[in-house]
């Protein structure tokens, strides 16, 4: 078997101490890593074997948990995914932008959580007895959704989407598109309560389609489609509601 | 230990210089202003042919102007840009499902381009070209 070929890389790293910092500030790593690691196990090799105070967030190294998302280079990515052989010179790795820094690349996600809270992310089911059985659902009505069922909740698509980042009240990408996903599922009864958060101001109608949450979401989620196709199911609900003779959304 | 997480401010102004993809959205975003203007001077040349034979004249000298010319190829590219990014949205907005797969997207693109082209031609054989 022939060796893992070895290369010197270098990493700028944003540390901020939240204890004795007033300003983050980048430090300058070098350290022997395979050809073939990622990002993240650079910073893994740091932090046993240079400096035990680097904090990041890690969990399954796999593009699946969405624990480790980081900019680098300034561009949000997940640093499991992130390979050394794609970045020449010097890699900037920096903590998820339009979030607070808790410490080093560690952010605050409770915004995010909030927000995700408000759109209901779950099957609102029809009241049946359950001696009727499951809910039963065809493939065809599962790929209706499926795509947006995939969403690992990185937040790498609110750290690309400048609108979340001027304007934070912004329920963002990954929240609606999630609630759009469970508007489409046919075991679903809530897209009415949905709605009253999704088709506002804060809502779909704060995105101008800027498509950065698409490019950077790692699981092909595809949230700024779920978002125009939300901004239609509103539309259609409002023209019912107000210019229908006796509409009902 | 007490949180005090850093806040980081987004420039409100210069936020787009910050990367590529956001320099290709104010692009699409001001071409916008183009198509506005050009709103503006069909609703002047509205007003023009409303103020008789000689206004008319007056106004289809101004048109054949370097400058209105110079306006018009930019107003056209832009025009033309706007309408690419509107119809490759199109894919996105109006997914078609038919049983279990999606029809790809560049059909529904690409159907647009077509009904696009198909108008086009329409218009400028109303308008007399052919």
């Amino acid at each position: 078997m022939t060796p893992l070929k070895e290369r010197l890389v270098q990493l700028d790293v944003l540390r901020y101490n939240p204890d004795t910092d007033t300003e983050a500030h980048f430090q300058r790593y070098e350290v022997i890593c395979h050809e073939e690691w990622v990002v993240l196990d650079a910073l893994n090799k740091i932090k046993e074997s240079i400096d035990p105070t680097l904090n990041y967030r890690w969990s399954c190294h796999m593009a699946v948990c969405g624990s480790c998302g980081m900019m680098i280079n300034g561009e949000p990515k997940l640093s499991c995914h992130s390979f050394l052989r794609d970045y020449e010179g010097v890699i900037r790795v920096e903590p998820l932008t339009h979030f607070p820094v808790e410490r080093d690349l560690v952010t605050a996600p409770d915004d995010f959580m909030e927000k995700l809270k408000r759109v209901k992310p779950y099957v609102i089911g029809k009241k049946k007895p359950i001696e009727e059985g499951e809910h039963k659902q065809t493939p065809a009505q599962l790929m209706k959704f499926r795509q947006y069922s995939m969403c690992i909740n990185c937040m790498l698509c609110y750290a690309a989407c400048p609108e979340y980042g001027l304007t934070p009240h912004f329920v963002g990408p990954a929240a609606l598109t999630l609630a759009h996903r469970y508007n489409l599922d046919s075991r679903d009864e809530g897209r009415k309560e949905r709605m009253e958060v999704v088709a506002t101001a804060e809502g779909v109608w704060e995105c101008t389609f800027v498509g950065a949450c698409s490019e950077v979401c790692p699981a092909h989620v595809d949230p700024a489609s779920a978002l125009q196709q939300l901004k239609i199911v509103g539309s259609i609900d409002w023209i019912v509601e107000h210019l229908l003779p006796g509409g009902k959304p | 230990m007490s949180r005090r997480p850093l806040i980081r401010e987004v420039p409100p102004a210069t936020w787009f210089l910050r990367h590529p993809r956001y320099m290709r959205y104010m692009a699409r975003e001001v071409t916008s202003l183009f198509i506005g203007a050009y709103c503006v001077l069909l609703v002047v040349a509205m007003q023009r042919l409303s103020a008789g034979p000689a206004a008319w004249q007056g106004f289809l000298e101004a048109l054949r102007s370097p400058g209105s010319i110079a306006f018009h190829i930019l107003a056209m590219a832009a025009a033309f840009y706007h309408a690419g990014t509107w119809f490759n949205a199109t894919q996105k907005a109006m997914p078609l499902q038919i049983g279990e797969e999606f029809v790809k997207g560049s059909y529904i693109s690409g159907a647009h381009y077509l009904v696009w082209a198909v108008l086009s031609v329409a218009v400028l054989f109303l308008a007399g070209v052919f």
